[in-house]
């Protein structure tokens, strides 16, 4: 097991920049995962880590080894692909065994170690039968078999359940999640559905037009998110984001919303510019009928136990998150109250979040 | 990688007529076009004036004279010297007596026949393992003007090839090619290599690159991990290009009569000049199409699950 390092990593395609100068550290035995929408360039950086793609420039380091411009061959990873890429004209056994061989380990060893792995997966009772005919849940763990058999450095992992069923994917993100928990392999895996990056991740790295945004834990990134991308990206309903003008220094509490008054968590530096957004996750706002920041119900979308209940305000919609038992009617007047030390303010040239009491112990990403 | 049946035809299941009426199609159809080949099988089993009666015999007594004649060179003797010989050894020295000759050796036929597989499989050979290398490199790589190139590598098929007969012909003289296996086979190379070229980057296109990445991260080089894992996966693609190109070379005609006349020479053009007693053997020229015809026809065979499972590659998704 290693930890991987990447420093200043570019790659261009011709004209097209898919990946612009990141740089992060994934610890040793950590469970890491790029999250991004398609094209921001996560895969991209996964395959220069793997060595299928060379960066243009930049640093990769695998266990302190400068690997950046080695052979896929030479540098001593797993790759999980989004395809599973199961030989079709060899039975599981052979697939599995596929990179020990690669490797010319004595026959005796890799039946051992394949028989080993199988057991691990739970696939032993499958290792005769040719890969066409199973299920996709047992092709991606034939997949994990091939890339755990090596006992590498690290797995990479390209969105493995990206094309697995709904409850397979739940089921597999289970597995994997505790197979880590196992072997405490060095994993980076990437994905764009953030309930499996949320739900499996130790850190998460949210890329965006060839940029890390954002680095950090599950927690830190939906609770403080550095931009107004994460903001958005992250989360189901996600971050309700409101326009709001005013000029606020440092030490600044409170905020004014369309001439109701809003307390923030206490500014740590001035605001840039007068044009900011006020970043507010659902469950964090309330009905209040004493509030001045008023708005008429939209609609409601029920789930179980809470509901989404979208209110339009005089700067556009704002989701709310409260319990079913709430009786709302459409059309109905209601006053908005926001919990007052969980907002977020960002920036609106750059998009980035600015500093306030939100932050206090915590390392900015 | 849906398990499911997939049809490229139509939703609608046929009915059992319309099965009964396409089956009858395919069957006319596979009579008509096997009527020139029995044509061929019945007139190697002919006697000379059978082959050549009017109206055609349908049914005949069936006879090795043609066979016989394929093989051996024959001397026309006297009944005296004929009777003064020992009994007939074989049942060619049999029938050849019969027409008051003897053997005086063999024929032409086997070395020529075996110039026509040495120079068609190794043609074969030679363009598909040409076209594969060069597909996969298309196929993968960023090839600069990889378009222009494909389409400058198919423009070689554009005309006839025997456009060009002249000039390769005196190419051939100065190189001291002319009548010899090896021109033949880059001769026949070079023009199949353009088709397998085409073919097999179809099929190579099919192939996701995510195989040969993962032999690679496994530790092969991208060289070992072309034969290990691409090439198996190419084998129906292969079949059908090297069905395609070896039918070319081993039926080839125009350029074989020009380039070849003696060491080299392809049994196409030697079969028609197998000339018997009052003009052509008809039943010697039949005999010899018809082994002509066998080579082929077991090479089909025996990809044939691999050939129809390549012409129609791309309607079927895997």
């Amino acid at each position: 097991m290693a930890e991987i390092r990447v420093e200043n990593l570019h790659k261009s395609f011709g004209d097209f920049t898919a990946v612009k100068g990141e740089s992060f550290t994934i610890a040793d035995g950590s469970f890491f995962c790029l999250l991004g929408p398609s094209g921001c360039g996560k895969t991209t950086t996964l395959r220069m880590i793997a060595g299928l793609e060379l960066p243009t420039s930049g640093r990769i380091l695998l266990g302190g080894e400068d690997v950046a411009f080695k052979r896929a061959s030479e540098r001593d990873i797993a790759f999980v692909f989004q395809l599973f890429a199961l030989y079709p004209h060899m039975n599981v056994r052979r697939n599995i065994g596929f990179p020990l061989l690669c490797q010319s380990v004595p026959a005796r060893e890799i039946k051992a170690r394949v028989e080993e792995t199988a057991r691990l997966l739970r696939i032993d009772h499958l290792l005769d039968k040719p890969v066409s005919g199973l299920a996709g849940g047992d092709r991606q763990r034939v997949a994990l078999g091939r890339a755990i058999v090596r006992r590498p450095l690290a797995f990479l992992m390209d969105e493995p359940l990206g094309t697995l069923d709904t409850e397979f994917r739940d089921l597999m993100c289970e597995e994997l999640r505790l197979l880590h928990e196992r072997i405490k392999a060095t994993t980076v895996y990437v994905t764009h559905d953030q309930l499996e990056a949320m739900s499996m991740a130790d850190r998460i790295a949210i890329m965006n037009n060839g940029r890390v945004e954002q680095l950090g834990s599950p927690q830190e990134i939906y609770d403080r998110p550095a931009t107004i991308f994460v903001a958005d990206f992250v989360g189901s309903p996600a971050m309700n984001l409101i326009p709001v003008t005013g000029r606020l220094g440092k030490g600044a509490a409170r905020l004014e919303v369309a001439g109701a008054g809003i307390a923030i968590p206490e500014m740590r530096e001035d605001a840039p510019g007068e044009e900011l957004v006020l970043g507010a996750r659902p469950e964090h706002i309330r009905f209040d009928d004493a509030s001045d920041y008023r708005g008429e119900v939209f609609g409601t979308e029920y789930l179980g136990t809470m509901q989404i209940v979208t209110v339009k305000v005089a700067q556009g919609r704002v989701k709310v998150k409260v319990p079913a038992s709430l009786r709302v009617e459409s059309g109905e007047q209601v006053g908005l109250a926001f919990l007052g030390d969980r907002l977020s303010l960002f920036d609106k040239d750059t998009g980035r979040a600015l500093r306030s009491a939100l932050h206090d112990g915590a390392t900015h990403g | 990688m849906s398990q499911a049946l997939t049809t490229a035809h139509s939703v609608v299941a046929p009915s059992v007529l319309s099965k009964r009426i396409a089956g009858a199609i395919v069957i006319l159809y596979a009579l008509v076009s096997m009527i020139p080949l029995a044509w061929i099988l019945m007139t190697g089993f002919k006697t000379p004036p059978d082959s050549i009666a009017y109206p055609p015999k349908i049914v005949f007594a069936p006879s090795l004279e043609g066979y016989c004649n394929l093989f051996t060179t024959r001397t026309r003797q006297t009944q005296e010297y004929i009777q003064s010989l020992g009994p007939p050894q074989t049942i060619c020295d049999e029938i050849t007596r019969k027409r008051d000759m003897v053997i005086a050796g063999p024929s032409n036929y086997v070395p020529r026949f075996w110039n026509s597989l040495v120079i068609a499989f190794g043609s074969t050979f030679c363009a598909v393992s040409l076209g594969v290398l060069s597909a996969y490199a298309f196929s993968r790589f960023r090839i600069p003007l990889a378009d222009d190139l494909l389409f400058f590598i198919l423009s070689t098929r554009m005309m006839p090839p025997i456009a060009v007969a002249i000039p390769i012909y005196l190419m051939y003289r100065k190189l001291g090619l002319s009548d010899t296996a090896l021109g033949m086979i880059l001769l026949y190379t070079a023009v199949n290599v353009s088709l397998a070229v085409w073919l097999l980057k179809g099929f190579i296109d099919e192939i996701p690159r995510e195989y040969e990445e993962a032999a690679m991260i496994d530790g092969y080089t991208r060289l070992h991990a072309f034969f290990k894992v691409v090439l198996p996966q190419a084998a129906t693609g292969i079949a059908a290009t090297a069905i395609f190109c070896l039918i070319f070379a081993w039926n080839e005609y125009a350029f074989a009569v020009l380039l070849t006349s003696g060491e080299a020479q392809t049994a196409p053009p030697f079969i028609p000049t197998i000339i018997g007693e009052g003009g052509m053997d008809w039943p010697a020229v039949g005999a010899g199409t018809t082994l002509f015809l066998v080579p082929l026809l077991v090479f089909t065979v025996l990809l044939r699950k691999h050939l129809l499972r390549g012409i129609t590659f791309g309607a079927v998704r895997k």
